[in-house]
């Protein structure tokens, strides 16, 4: 099968990943949309170590989901920390933590 | 398009076309549903789906690392999450700035066609495969490891230090900060002897609720010995929700009882 394939089902994904991080005002969706970048990347690092045929593109896609998971469990945190002082999930007003 | 029509269709063809339009839908409705759990089963099912696209690109390690790991750990701590914090946070649709809806969909496409020109462009010839990759140490999990404890091993071990950082990062995060002492037994004895000193408030506990002959349930007032309710014996909770049981209708039975004993002994003594 093409690789070509591959690529736009990754682009799409990306896209929506884009539209969601851009759209969207929960901080959880915003965090949902950043994983399914991810992800398209992954999909396209495992496609392209199937081109090359070797197995350097299916170690770094492991990496990313290593970076991943600690990303989540960070970001998640914050998100509680916020979400217990301002009892607000939204990424409207969070300028307000300037003061 | 032509590799389908003839009869030899590959397992990775069939894959790719059942899942790649569920994995597009499921992308669409994370971003499109108004709920944040829909969004993350959404998201849940992109990550199962993109699972089985890597199985039938002979990446069997990963297959499963992605089901384990995003399906299971990361989607998981996600759905936590929107159950703490997110479940019944409605999103407003107002848009902030104007036209940014439209424009972040013109950004995103955008990107897509930059990244499909560039990209998926520049291939024009097939895969080579990782077949005789995965075969040279006897199997998928072998060649990954052995790439990953040669080759990448500094980057393996500062993933080791990433990951403990993060750990102790969240554990810090989520750490919340006491701000008065516990309370233990004899401060209680303390603050209640304090009480009674200076507000009058009886340091005992309150009276228990009224044992009636028909009701003994925690709304019936128990009574003093002057027959006026006792107002700490029906929880201030109770009393606001549904109201104290009214005394005389709870005692009116027995009184009834006693009434018609006491007639019938009158008419007895008559009789004799």
């Amino acid at each position: 099968m093409n690789p070509n394939y591959y690529v736009i089902l990754a682009g799409v994904l990306f896209a929506i990943g884009i539209v969601g991080f851009l759209v969207r005002k929960n901080a959880l969706v915003l965090f949902m949309s950043v994983e399914l970048m991810l992800n398209a990347c992954n999909l396209l690092l495992v496609s392209f170590s199937r081109v090359h045929g070797n197995l350097d593109g299916q170690v770094a896609s492991f990496f990313v989901m290593v970076v991943a998971a600690a990303e989540v469990v960070v970001g998640l945190s914050i998100i509680v920390m916020i979400y217990r002082a301002r009892h607000s999930a939204s990424v409207d007003n969070e300028n307000l933590l300037r003061y | 398009m032509t590799a389908l029509l003839v009869p030899l269709v590959t397992g990775e063809a069939v894959a790719y076309w059942i899942c790649a339009p569920i994995m597009v839908l499921a992308a669409l409705g994370m971003v499109l549903f108004r709920k944040a759990v829909y969004s993350a089963l959404s998201l849940a099912l992109v990550m199962v789906n993109l699972a089985i696209i890597y199985a039938s690109q002979d990446a069997p390690f990963l297959f499963v690392v992605q089901i384990i790991v995003y399906t299971g750990a990361v989607m998981m701590l996600f759905l936590f999450v929107v159950m703490l914090v997110g479940v019944d946070t409605r999103e407003s649709l107002v848009e902030k700035i104007k036209g940014h809806t439209v424009a972040s969909v013109l950004a995103a496409v955008g990107a897509f066609i930059l990244l499909a020109a560039t990209v998926g462009g520049s291939l024009v010839t097939g895969a080579v495969g990782v077949g005789a990759a995965n075969t040279t140490y006897g199997g998928n999990v072998q060649g990954l490891a052995a790439l990953l404890f040669g080759k990448y091993v500094f980057a393996f071990e500062a993933t080791a230090a990433l990951l403990i950082t993060a750990a102790v990062g969240a554990m810090v995060l989520a750490h919340g900060e006491r701000l008065a002492p516990k309370l233990d037994q004899k401060a209680r004895a303390r603050m209640r002897i304090e009480d009674y000193v200076t507000k009058g408030i009886h340091p005992g506990p309150r009276p228990s609720s009224g044992v009636y002959a028909r009701h003994n349930s925690i709304t019936a007032p128990a009574l003093l010995p002057d027959g006026t309710v006792a107002q700490d014996s029906v929880s201030s909770v109770l009393v606001q929700r549904s109201g104290m049981a009214d005394p005389e209708s709870l005692g009116a039975p027995t009184k009834k009882a006693f009434a018609a004993l006491e007639t019938a002994q009158g008419a007895d003594e008559e009789e004799l």
